[in-house]
């Protein structure tokens, strides 16, 4: 069963009296011609490796090569041991876990692309803080994480998710709205809600442009991670309180492909305009190709 | 419409920092390597625009070595390659170029050996990657597929020669991609395949004749 859009996802789910997560294993194991039972152990991997990426990252402050990032895990851990965030632990725990994951990749750590590699701290860091304070079981991150993969899959039957493509929106925007369905998932969200908090976030993330500096995936890639994993918090937030976006998610998705196609392409990826232009974008820049 | 794969958005796990410009970079070399498919007693990588500018910033000629080298893509020594042992027993150099008729992130490799061979390949976004062209010959495949890489006379009948050996196997044709340098003279053949050939099948293929070459490259495990 082909599933292109979110509006055939609600059907089909509302139809069969299904889980998103249900119908997307069902329909992934059968593309790959494997079983449902092999494609969760798949996403176990990930998972796994999701959490050994955060807690390597909690426990380094080595710098990434280019010596721009690495540390600020650090700093921010020892901030909340001596004053913990106005918003609680769970607040804590995603810019902590963001962080890690973030620097992790930076300094040539291993990490799990979700769905990129300078994304790659969104999605875990609600997930997995979530998790651990909710007490959630395996089966339970899994399908969680099974739906964000659903999501961002949809997502890219349209779009690309490249920032050199169609922009940061499309990565870490995209990350952030596949951490707001899992979260959804995690409380036991109906599929309305989770489809909303995905809406709520992507809507909120439309036209973020990729401009990294020295095109190094750091500078703003690795602090935005934790901004947008608290994102998704609140888009489930208001998602769970019954508010819904007036645009539609598709028509979201819509507009998140023309405005990718609508950037210039000196802010995608190509680190020709924006922060990587800046007078100190291009002074970092200059000392950087001056050193490799 | 393009129907993509949920493993592939939360996958795969990899060695940082950049899915173009590390995972990509290893899978590029895995891949070349399993075309040369010989000894290496010398390799130089000629890196091209974005792989030449923010290459080093993002570990790309540690990955193109490892991959030559048979690492994946998580495999956390890429970080240290250059000063790991598997890395002493090959002789290894890297060139920069700007070439805007290339992709943004394009590489040649220039494997010598008993035999030398160049192959060009694409980091074409997302750790998806394409190798373009072997020698002289244009190909076109991107390690998601097995993949038979042939190497002739140009002469006719080959791709049903070919094709009918395939068949026999009852295995799916995905794609297939010809070139050749002129009429009656050096022509390629790049098939990639649905299914998994056997041994016999491929050992059939290498005995018709006016074969110079053939190559069965295994898709890429991530
Ligand atoms: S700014 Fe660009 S490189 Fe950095 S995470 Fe966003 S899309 Fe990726």
């Amino acid at each position: 069963m082909n599933i292109n859009t979110f509006e055939e996802l609600e059907t089909v789910c509302s139809k069969t009296n299904k889980k998103i997560y249900e119908i997307a294993q069902e329909n992934e194991a059968q593309k790959n011609d494997i079983s449902v039972q092999e494609v969760r152990q798949v996403v176990k991997i990930s998972l796994e490796a999701m959490k050994e990426a955060i807690s390597a990252g909690l426990h380094s402050c080595e710098k990434s090569y280019s010596g721009m990032s690495g540390g600020d895990c650090k700093k921010l851990q020892e901030k909340f041991a001596t004053k913990s965030s106005l918003l609680g632990v769970i607040f804590e725990k995603i810019t902590t876990y963001a962080l890690a994951t973030s620097e992790e990749n930076a300094r040539m750590g291993k990490i799990v692309a979700c769905p990129t590699a300078g994304s790659c701290g969104i999605v875990p860091s609600v997930l997995v803080s979530v998790a651990e304070e909710i007490q959630a079981d395996e089966e339970e991150q899994i399908n969680a994480l099974i739906t964000a993969g659903e999501i961002g899959r949809i997502i890219s039957n349209k779009v690309q998710l490249a920032g050199a493509v169609a922009g940061c929106q499309a990565e870490c925007g995209v990350a952030s709205a596949m951490a707001a369905g899992a979260l959804a998932q995690l409380r036991g969200e109906n599929i309305d809600n989770i489809l909303s908090a995905v809406a709520l976030a992507m809507k909120n993330l439309l036209g973020l442009t990729c401009d990294p500096v020295c095109g190094l995936v750091e500078v703003p890639c690795i602090k935005r991670n934790p901004f947008l994993g608290i994102h998704a918090v609140t888009a489930y937030e208001l998602a769970s309180a019954g508010i819904k976006s007036l645009i539609p998610l598709d028509e979201i998705i819509d507009a998140l492909e023309q405005t990718g196609q609508l950037m210039s392409p000196s802010l995608k990826e190509s680190s020709q305009a924006g922060l990587a232009k800046t007078k100190t974008g291009i002074k970092m820049e200059k000392n950087f190709y001056s050193r490799v | 419409m393009r129907q993509s794969s949920l493993i592939d958005i939360i996958s795969p796990v990899m060695v940082g920092p950049s899915s173009s410009h590390t995972a990509g970079a290893v899978r590029l070399g895995l891949l070349a390597k399993n075309v040369y498919d010989e000894p290496i007693e010398k390799i130089t990588f000629k890196l091209y625009n974005s792989y030449a500018q923010t290459g080093k910033g993002h570990g790309t000629d540690k990955g193109l070595l490892a991959g030559v080298l048979g690492l994946a893509v998580d495999d956390i020594r890429i970080k240290d390659i250059f000063n790991s042992d598997i890395a002493q027993s090959i002789d290894y150099q890297f060139e920069y170029y700007n070439d805007f008729n290339r992709h943004p992130n394009a590489v040649d490799f220039i494997f010598e050996g008993q035999n030398k061979m160049q192959i060009s390949g694409d980091s074409i976004g997302a750790g998806e990657i394409a190798i373009r062209k072997i020698n002289e010959f244009s190909v076109k495949f991107t390690g998601k597929y097995n993949t038979l890489l042939l190497v002739y006379k140009d002469v006719t009948g080959m791709i049903s020669k070919v094709s009918t050996i395939i068949q026999a196997e009852n295995v799916n044709i995905a794609s297939l991609h010809c070139d050749r340098s002129g009429k009656g003279e050096t022509a390629s053949m790049c098939i990639c395949l649905d299914g998994e050939l056997q041994k016999e099948a491929i050992d059939k293929i290498k005995e018709i004749d006016h074969l110079n070459m053939v190559r069965y490259v295994r898709k890429l495990g991530n």
